[in-house]
Formats: structure tokens, C-alpha cells, sequence
């Protein structure tokens, strides 16, 4: 972890991790009266590839919209590398309150100077300093330094961690129906997943300097080389729109790859792919696992894909977990042959 | 010079390969030209009968004002693709930042330069203090808000306290611009207000242009095209959002410094609801997200709705008794500029959408909907593998 991964590691306090890249416990989900996803405790042992599978609706892609920052659990919580990252939000109505406080008291004590002596020099100074104070916070709420996370860790408030935060953290993500930037060539693509990754300052590029430049040169290299891991060598110059769909699933991997992930996040790569790229895919997952030492969560519809690839398989149903193992397992269990093909009748 | 234009003659191929290589020179010699021909151009027929050589120099710094104003309204709508309905109000901070650090009516005489500075600076920062709460809005409720904004400002400039403001009158006597080497102005001399304008924007279209190819220019696109996949790339899309905000405001905030110096007066209805309006119309027109197409844009509008106008009232005056174009003499096209502004961009919405001058991936975006009759062209949105599971639930 560089120096500006430094946010979750003082905003989210560690915990044991037991050698678990990810561990879930009691995840959560409500929307209103349907409870999409209900208590699912969900392990990811560092170097495995994890399928998630279900009948459609089970809850698939909500549990992994939770994991990813997108939704805040109901209840439950998200460990990710030892820290907890994701868990229903604790006092956050607090935070607004913390951002206007110090002007408040200040504008007060103005007050009170102009009862007292009329407005004079004090007064109005003391009024500026109050407004100077409002702005100061609300500039730290957006930068975040390190006294304000203390400061909110203090106070006991939790603010479940955003898509952005689980990017900075290690989890890299792709989406079920494909999300890239559309107008955008393949290479800028995977430079917006190196974002986080870059060190130049907008001064530096309103500048110019060599730190800029070099970066960027570098960048566009490093880019060219996760083009290539995942096949798409040469066609960094192409609208992302104008590829072929196998190519656009292959580009998010690549974006997703860019912010160099611990855990990556495959919301049916395969889906809509013909049996040729469905192979194709299964081999990339492989590679990405063996050469770079990724993780892999897969939701997967292609029993062929998930029977092939996983070393762990789990089931949702109606939001339940009905089943968990080795993929041999949960192949004869009972319980997701019911959820597949119904019970029999008796 | 469109694109298309630039691509046909090879012997424009090593004018163009140093223009690639050679970006922030390039723009130096270009503004350098455009510049020393501006004038020339208003002493060749029929353009010198229009109005004397002075009252044009004079009129291209007041168009400078409007090109910076949309320079700056560029970063947020163009390319960071927020809809800033009260860009005006970053304009009078900027112009009462300068009026309260160098009038008479302030007792104060700051430099002009410190000032120009200093109010980048504060209108960014009322930048940030209107984004911090708002941006996590989208579209229209983005620009519900800062409509709301853009009025809310000249409101309190004129019903503070007299004392402070001036109220409806506004704050005169405020002091020329004087620099280093060169001195005090002189109202009566538009040149070199003239030369300080062009020297501006050469600065800030230079910077524009980096900033657009950079890394936070990226992410700006990339939360224009998509916010959610942004989100999930790592970009902080509230303080890149922000970002962009701050720097259009202090376009504008410059913008407001050079105004409030060249008119010596500051007053709240110079920053109205139309000046943003006008400054969105010209980006529209000028081609969104390009920015010398948004520098053109602004200043051909200016200059129209300035200059030309006018001139067609006194073009048709002496045929006022003329049967049929008596009745174009009897009409007074100044009045009617928001009319034609209003037909100009249903015309340009119907018939190019992209602007006079695009860029190349405004244009695409715009055109993806024929694209997408292209064979070659396989889009996602017919939703192949989305399964009707998540339809709804990520957006």
C-alpha cells in the first residue's frame, strides 16, 4: 500500500482476519418489505476462486453490490483484508452537526460581542473567523485528512466505506450488464482504472512537469501491457463502443485490473458470450489467478464455467445461503437441486 | 477550420504534426496572430464603416470577458458534464472581490494582479462551498440548485446593507487595472486592455487544454460518460466533481477582476440570470467540450449580439420608406437578440446538436444512435446477458 491508500487504513479499524482475504458475517439487505439478500455469512480464502450461484433473483448481484460499496448492508458486515470496511452506518446525522459546530459556537460568541459592546473591529472579526471555520470543515469533510477521521472515529461514527474506498482498498470490480466508458478508446478506459494508481496533481498537470509527463508516458505503457494481458493487444486506439462484445467484457477485466486489485469482482464475465469466448474467458480467470495471484469472486450462470474454475462454490436462494463447498458437493446436494428444478412431488 | 477542413491539404500536415507536439506553443502563436489581426480586420471594408477602430479594440476586450466566462463554464459542463444553470454568480463574486479590495468605495488599493489571484480564490471557494452539499445531486437537480445560487447572489449584493454592498446602485470608483513596468490604464485607451485580455486567455486556454488531457481530465469523462463505473474504477467522484467546479469558478472569478477594472463599476444587475444563460447558449452553440470551438462560439455570438445587431438597424434605416423592407426598418434588432438566441439553438438542437465546432468525442456521443444502425458497431444497451434479476436494482 502506497502512501494515498492511507484513507482506509485510519477510517476502518482492523480486525483478525484468520487468513481470509474476505469474510462477510451476517450480511443483510432490505429494500422496503423484500429482504433481498437475509443474513449470508460468505469466506474468501486469499488465492481462491469463489463462485457465487443461484436461481435468478436469489440475491446474487445485491450481496455483491454490498460487498463492492455500492449498498450499506441492513445489517451485518464486510471485513476486507483484516479491516472492517462495510456494515450498516452508525451515526452518521452526526456529521453534518460536526461540520456547522464550531461556526455555530463562534457566531454565538459574535452575538453575544454585539449585544454586549456594539459592532465593533472584535465583532466583526470574530464573525469572520466563524465563517472561515464553517468553510474550513466543510473543506476537510471533502479532503478527509487525518485528524478528521480520528475525529469521527471518536465520536463513534461509521461511515460504511463507498465503491471508491473498496477500490483503494484491493477490490476491483466488473458489471453484469457491461459498464465501460463507451466514447472513450480501450486505452483510456484501463487509464481511468490506473486512477488511483497516478501521483500527478492537477498542479502538475496545469504545470506541466516532468513528474506529469513521465507519469503519463509511463502510464499509457502500463496500460498497453493489461490490454495485452487480457488479448486485446493493439486495438488501445478503438472505441470502446466499436469493439466486438467478447472484447468489451475482456476490456472491463482489463479496467478492472488497472487499479491493481487483491480481490477482483466478476459479475457473470460470461454472460451472452458464445462457447468459444466462454473458453476463452475461463482461461483468462485462470491466468489472472495463476500469473498476477488474484482472487476471484465469480457469479456465473455457465455451470460449466463454475463447475471448471472454483475451488469453493456457494448457493443463494431467495436470499439464503442453502449451500457451500467444494464444487463436487454442492453439485449433489439435495437442497440446490430443489432450488433449481423444484422439490419432488410427493 | 473545422477538423474536416484541417485534414485535406498535406501541406498543412507539418503545421499540424507541430501542433500535436507543441501544444502550449502552438496556442501562444495562435493567439499571438488572432491578436495582431483582430484589428486589422476592423479596418477592412465593411467592417471599418461599422464603428471607428477604438470602439472595436474596446469591444473584442468585452468579448474576451464573455470567451473567458465560457472557457470557464466549459470545464464544468463540457467536460465534467454538470449542469451549471447560475454561472453568473462565481462572475459577480469574482467582480466584488475586486471591487472591495481596490475602490475608492472601499478605501483600499490592491494591486491588480494580487487581485486577480485573490478572487480566482474566493470564487473558488464559494465554488466548493455550493458543491460540497449539492453534488452528490444529478441533472436537473443539479440545475435546480445552482439556478437557485445564481440568483441568490446579486439578491444579497443588493438588499445587504447599503454600507456594504451599495445595494441596487453598486460600488463605482472602483480603480483601473495598473501593473508592474506599465502603470494605471487609461479609459479612454481600450489597447491595452485589449493586450491584458488576450494575454489571459492565452494563459487560460493553455491550461485548459492540459488540463483536459490529463489525469483528472480523464476522470471528468469518465464521470461524464458513466458515474456508477467511475465510482467503481476508484475516482472520489465528489471531490473530482468539486474540482471541476472550483476551477470554472475561478475562470469566472478572473473574468469578474478584468470586468469589474475595465467598466470602474460593480453592480448586482450586470450579474443576472441572463449572463449565465448567454454563456451556456455560447458553449451550446460553440461546440460543448471543445475548447477553442467554445472560445470561437463566444466570441462570434458576442460579436453579433454587440455589433452586428446594431448595424442592421442602421442598414435598413435608409430604406424605411421603401414599401416592403420599410417593414425590416421599423424593427429595432437589438431588442430582439433572446428571440434569436432562442431560434438559434432550436435550430442548432434540430440540426446540429454537437455545435458549430465539436469535438471529436461530443460528437460521437451525440451520434451514437446512427452509429448504432452501423453493423460494424455492436452496442451493449440491447442488454445481451442481462438477466432480469438486476434490471433495475443497479442503477
Amino acid at each position: 500500500m502506497t502512501a494515498a491508500t492511507g484513507t482506509p487504513s485510519t477510517a476502518w479499524p482492523a480486525t483478525p482476519s484468520g487468513g481470509l482475504l474476505l469474510r462477510a458475517r451476517g450480511v443483510t439487505k432490505r429494500f422496503g418489505g423484500l429482504v433481498a439478500v437475509s443474513s449470508v455469512d460468505f469466506d474468501i480464502p486469499e488465492g481462491a476462486i469463489v463462485s457465487l450461484i443461484g436461481p435468478n433473483g436469489a440475491g446474487k448481484t445485491t450481496f455483491f453490490n454490498v460487498i463492492a460499496g455500492i449498498y450499506d448492508p441492513t445489517a451485518g458486515e464486510v471485513q476486507f483484508a483484516g479491516r472492517r470496511m462495510v456494515a450498516r452506518p452508525v451515526r452518521v446525522w452526526l456529521e453534518p452537526l460536526l461540520w456547522v459546530a464550531p461556526a455555530a459556537i463562534l457566531a454565538a460568541i459574535t452575538w453575544v460581542l454585539i449585544q454586549a459592546t456594539g459592532p465593533g473591529p472584535l465583532a466583526i472579526a470574530s464573525g469572520l473567523v466563524a465563517l472561515g471555520a464553517l468553510i474550513a470543515m466543510l473543506l476537510s469533510a471533502v479532503a478527509r485528512p487525518g485528524w478528521y477521521t480520528r475525529l469521527i472515529n471518536r465520536i463513534g461514527i461509521f461511515r460504511s466505506a463507498r465503491p471508491n474506498d473498496m477500490v483503494l482498498a484491493g477490490i476491483g470490480r466488473t458489471f453484469q450488464n457491461i459498464r465501460l466508458f463507451q466514447n472513450m478508446t480501450a486505452l483510456e478506459n484501463v487509464l481511468v482504472g490506473m486512477h488511483t494508481k497516478l501521483r500527478a496533481s492537477v498542479v502538475d498537470a496545469l504545470f506541466s512537469t516532468p513528474k506529469n509527463r513521465n507519469e503519463e508516458v509511463a502510464a499509457s505503457a502500463k496500460a498497453e501491457e493489461y490490454l495485452a494481458l487480457v488479448g486485446l493487444r493493439g486495438k488501445g486506439g478503438e472505441l470502446a463502443r466499436n469493439l466486438p462484445y467478447g472484447d468489451q467484457r475482456r476490456l472491463e477485466v482489463a479496467r478492472a485490473l488497472a487499479s491493481e486489485p487483491k480481490l477482483l469482482l466478476l459479475d457473470e464475465p460470461t454472460a451472452g458470450m458464445n462457447p468459444n469466448e466462454t473458453s476463452q474467458m475461463m482461461v483468462l480467470i485462470d491466468k489472472l489467478r495463476r500469473e498476477l495471484g488474484l482472487t476471484v469472486l465469480l457469479i456465473e450462470h455457465d455451470m460449466r464455467v463454475v463447475m471448471g474454475i472454483s475451488d469453493r462454490v456457494t448457493v443463494l436462494d431467495h436470499g439464503e445461503r442453502i449451500s457451500e463447498g467444494t464444487p463436487d458437493e454442492v453439485r449433489r446436494d439435495p437442497k440446490v437441486i430443489e432450488a433449481y428444478l423444484g422439490a419432488p412431488s410427493a | 477550420m473545422t477538423a474536416r477542413r484541417l485534414r485535406r491539404p498535406a501541406s498543412l500536415g507539418g503545421v499540424r504534426s507541430f501542433a500535436e507536439s507543441h501544444r502550449s506553443w502552438s496556442i501562444l502563436i495562435g493567439m499571438a496572430i488572432v491578436t495582431a489581426l483582430l484589428p486589422v480586420l476592423a479596418l477592412v471594408p465593411p467592417f471599418n464603416g461599422f464603428q471607428p477602430l477604438n470602439v472595436w479594440v474596446d469591444g473584442f476586450a468585452t468579448a474576451g470577458v464573455f470567451v473567458l466566462l465560457a472557457l470557464g463554464l466549459n470545464i464544468v459542463v463540457g467536460l465534467a458534464g454538470l449542469l451549471d444553470l447560475g454561472y453568473a454568480a462565481f462572475f459577480a463574486i469574482g467582480a466584488y472581490s475586486y471591487a472591495y479590495g481596490a475602490s475608492a468605495f472601499a478605501g483600499q488599493h490592491a494591486p491588480f494582479l494580487v487581485m486577480l489571484l485573490l478572487a480566482a480564490v474566493i470564487a473558488a471557494t464559494f465554488g466548493v462551498l455550493l458543491g460540497a452539499p449539492t453534488l452528490r445531486l444529478r441533472g436537473d437537480y443539479l440545475a435546480i440548485v445552482t439556478l437557485g445560487f445564481g440568483e441568490i447572489v446579486p439578491i444579497v449584493f443588493i438588499n445587504a446593507d447599503r454600507d456594504l454592498t451599495g445595494g441596487i446602485d453598486g460600488i463605482s470608483g472602483v480603480y483601473k487595472p495598473d501593473l508592474p513596468f506599465v502603470g494605471e490604464f487609461d479609459l479612454l485607451n481600450p489597447w491595452p486592455f485589449y493586450i491584458l485580455m488576450a494575454g489571459i486567455l492565452t494563459v487560460t486556454i493553455i491550461l485548459a487544454y492540459r488540463l483536459e488531457n490529463s489525469r483528472v481530465g480523464r476522470a471528468w469523462m469518465a464521470i461524464r460518460e458513466d458515474e456508477l463505473a467511475a465510482a467503481a474504477s476508484g475516482l472520489n467522484t465528489v471531490t473530482t466533481k468539486l474540482l471541476a467546479f472550483a476551477l470554472g469558478a475561478s475562470t469566472a472569478g478572473f473574468a469578474g477582476v478584468f470586468n469589474a477594472s475595465k467598466l470602474t463599476f460593480v453592480s448586482p444587475d450586470q450579474f443576472l440570470f441572463t449572463v449565465s444563460f448567454t454563456v451556456l447558449a455560447m458553449i451550446v452553440l460553440g461546440g460543448m467540450g471543445n475548447i477553442w470551438g467554445v472560445a470561437a462560439g463566444a466570441f462570434i455570438i458576442y460579436t453579433i449580439q454587440v455589433v452586428i445587431l446594431k448595424q442592421l438597424n442602421a442598414f435598413f434605416q435608409p430604406y424605411a420608406d421603401v414599401p416592403v423592407i420599410g417593414f425590416f426598418a421599423q424593427i429595432n434588432y437589438v431588442e430582439y437578440q433572446y428571440l434569436l438566441y432562442g431560434l438559434a439553438l432550436v435550430l442548432m438542437m434540430l440540426l446540429r446538436p454537437e455545435g458549430l465546432f465539436p469535438s471529436q468525442r461530443r460528437r460521437r456521443e451525440l451520434h451514437a444512435a446512427e452509429a448504432a444502425d452501423d453493423p460494424d458497431a455492436i452496442t451493449p444497451a440491447a442488454g445481451l446477458g442481462a438477466s432480469p434479476e438486476t434490471g433495475g436494482t443497479e442503477r
